[in-house]
């Protein structure tokens, strides 16, 4: 079982949620990251998603475009990333980090480098944004070979053919977008959300992960009710580049954010 | 090395994924598959409807002025003193360029498909013209995205697409140049998928958009061909078009792939030098990658991250290219060359003063390139130059250069 089936599976067994951040790799500098990782952890968050920067981020809105840039300024590259994970991986060896960026950089690097690289570092999952199952051929066979979860993303525009279908590439989790945009846009319609995700709940048994539009413990608590677990991304990212001057305000900042989160999504648990 | 092309090969691509070979593919966030999928099918029911056909002709012919002339320039040629140098004139199309017969296209795909909001990224702005244009004429709405540096460079074209009533976009983000221009309109496509038609104007972007920009843009070659015919009773020996995302020249290259005897060269935006790093061309400098939804040449660093181009031409300025051109690269078709930034203003001043036709910057590679490669030919041979737009727009950048203030 992968350590992300593993956390998923142990939460499910207590009623809990997964509560999921993501932070872009590298922002504010790459020798923090590793750092805020921690941090987050204490909060009580249970799989880290960490952005590869990316110089196109074609799906992300102002706030994880501006985290890219100042993270390429500080040339952090996916073998940065990659070293980053290792790193955190010396002090953390429970909690899930799934890579989540564009196919521009793993093929650069090479998909078969990549994947012994990612596996060796202790990357447990991989969500490239910008790679549909029908083109992840060549490059799924090589994630599973190695216990790396391909994640896949699902839309409210997927049909019922491509959520089997794709659910049907995924392992771990699946990730539901919770509305036609980019990242950062507050657009989120829970009663919509909560009815595409028991849907998908009736589609396939794979945990369901929500994401795009959950910023506070309110927003957490109403899509958790319905789901597996939320992802939380530009908010996160707008409070570390609000606060990049000052790493251990920054730290605060993020625990603050984080701990009323997981607060209401215990309060959930049955 | 070079592939002899069949038309039973090229019917078979791109494949039903939309892959050139290697090249192209679909690769977009989820949100965009559907839409995909469903232009994909409309698009390649509407290709055999003779009544889509005809009325796509029927605009081509009454709006757009076509067919486009082949025209001898023969003072050219003779200061040349080479091959015979012909010209397929693309800039007496309405609105100046070769974009709209593409826009015109795409135009009528939204309306059968019954979207009544367009965006569209633009470089030179002559994509946003034509874009804006169509829109004006069927009373759609029009978003126009521009990085922030080509709305300075191309600001009578911005002006125009203005008084079309498009909405243009001015976009700060990364290079602030074209590559810049489609991540937002992709952006925003994602965020209005729903209502929403995304005309693209070149060969790239994700599967079904560089074959359907191919067959719109195609009129060029099959005009060329029975033209040159006609004219000449024989097939040019070399075809020549700039490239920035390829469409022009792969309008013109396309309906001459299986015609062996015809040499096709394909001029990207040399820059400063290829040495010196500072250009935009993927094809003769860079490496496959993938950006914008299809797998490609691009220019890139060692990490994968997009590199910066540079070109005087704002419609070259883009770091990759259309698949299919690729895909004939790689197979040995088409040559892929370069000119510089010198070269093309040179080429622009030469044109403008031997024959009295004012090229786009981003037509004048072309020129340039074709003018040397005809000082090598015989005098019996005959080289088409795809004239792919005129250069009123790029006028301020002249005088710009030349210290002149208008
Ligand atoms: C006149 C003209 N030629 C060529 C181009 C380059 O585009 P493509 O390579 O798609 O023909 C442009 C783009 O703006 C243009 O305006």
């Amino acid at each position: 079982m992968s350590r992300i089936e593993g956390v998923l599976q142990t939460l499910k067994g207590q009623g809990r949620k997964a509560l999921i951040p993501f932070i872009t790799a590298g922002d504010p500098h790459p020798d923090e990251t590793v750092g805020l990782m921690h941090t987050m952890v204490d909060a009580g968050v249970n799989i880290i998603e960490l952005g590869v920067p990316f110089s196109d981020p074609m799906a992300d809105g102002p706030v994880i475009q501006l985290a890219c840039e100042r993270a390429l300024k500080h040339s952090t590259s996916l073998r940065r990333v990659l070293a980053i994970v290792r790193e955190f991986r010396q002090t953390n060896d429970t909690t899930p980090v799934v890579l989540m960026g564009y196919l521009n950089p793993i093929e650069a690097m090479g998909y078969e480098a990549f994947a012994d690289a990612a596996a060796e570092a202790g990357v447990d999952g991989v969500l490239t944004v910008d790679l549909p199952p029908e083109e992840a051929g060549d490059v799924a066979p090589l994630f599973a070979e190695r216990g790396l979860d391909s994640i896949f993303l699902l839309a409210p525009t997927t049909t019922d053919e491509r959520i089997r279908a794709i659910a049907d590439h995924s392992s771990g989790y699946v990730y539901y977008v919770s509305f036609n945009g980019v990242t950062g846009a507050a657009k989120i319609n829970v009663e919509e959300v909560a009815a595409k995700v028991a849907h998908v709940h009736e589609l396939t048994a794979l945990p369901v992960a929500v994401g795009f539009g959950i910023r506070d413990a309110e927003t957490a608590a109403a899509v958790g009710r319905v789901s597996d677990g939320v992802i939380v991304g530009s908010v996160l990212v707008d409070t570390i580049a609000r606060n990049q001057a000052d790493i251990e305000e920054l730290k605060r900042a993020l625990t603050d954010l984080l701990n009323p989160m997981r607060e209401a999504l215990d309060s959930l648990a049955s | 090395m070079s592939v002899k092309l069949t038309e039973e090969m090229l019917t078979a691509l791109p494949d039903a994924r939309g892959h050139f070979g290697a090249f192209g593919g679909r690769f977009v966030s989820e949100t965009l598959m559907d839409s995909l999928m469903t232009l994909e099918r409309e698009y390649l029911r509407l290709k055999k409807d003779p009544e889509f056909q005809a009325t796509f002709d029927k605009d081509l012919a009454d709006y757009v002025g076509r067919p486009s002339p082949l025209y001898f320039a023969e003072r050219l040629t003779r200061e040349t003193g080479g091959a015979q140098i012909w010209l397929k004139r693309e800039d007496l199309n309405h609105t100046g360029a070769h974009k709209v017969n593409n826009t015109i296209g795409q135009a009528l795909l939204a309306s059968f498909l019954g979207k009544k909001r367009i965006i569209a990224e633009t470089g030179a702005g002559q994509h946003g013209v034509a874009t804006a244009t169509v829109c004006a004429r069927l009373g759609l709405e029009c978003h126009v995205f521009m990085g922030a540096e080509d709305v300075q460079r191309q600001s009578l074209n911005v002006y125009r697409m203005k008084l079309l009533g498009a909405q243009v976009h001015s976009v700060q983000s990364g290079s602030r140049t074209l590559k810049d221009a489609m991540n937002d309109a992709m952006r925003d496509w994602v965020t209005n998928v729903d209502d929403t038609f995304y005309i693209i104007g070149t060969v790239a972007g994700p599967h079904p958009y560089p074959l359907l920009v191919r067959d719109f843009q195609s009129v060029i070659g099959r005009e060329t061909r029975s033209q040159s015919l006609e004219k000449t009773g024989k097939l040019p020996d070399a075809l020549v078009a700039c490239v920035g995302g390829g469409s022009n020249a792969i309008g013109m290259f396309y309906p001459f792939l299986t015609d062996e005897s015809v040499q096709l060269y394909g001029v990207e935006a040399g820059g400063l030098g290829i040495e010196t790093g500072q250009h935009a061309a993927p094809l003769c400098a860079g490496r496959p990658g993938v950006l914008h939804g299809n797998r490609t040449y691009l220019m890139e660093d060692d990490d994968g991250q997009i590199a910066a181009t540079h070109s005087v031409s704002a419609g070259l300025d883009y770091p990759g290219v259309g698949p299919e051109h690729s895909w004939l690269k790689d197979i040995g078709r088409a040559n892929y060359v370069s000119v510089t930034d010198d070269e093309a203003l040179d080429a622009f001043r030469m044109l403008t003063l031997v024959e009295g036709i004012m090229p786009a910057l981003e037509t004048a590679h072309a020129v340039a390139y074709a003018v040397k490669l005809a000082a090598t030919m015989d005098k019996d041979q005959m080289v088409v130059i795809n004239i792919s737009g005129r250069g009123d727009k790029d006028i301020h950048t002249i005088a710009q250069l030349d210290g002149i203030e208008l």
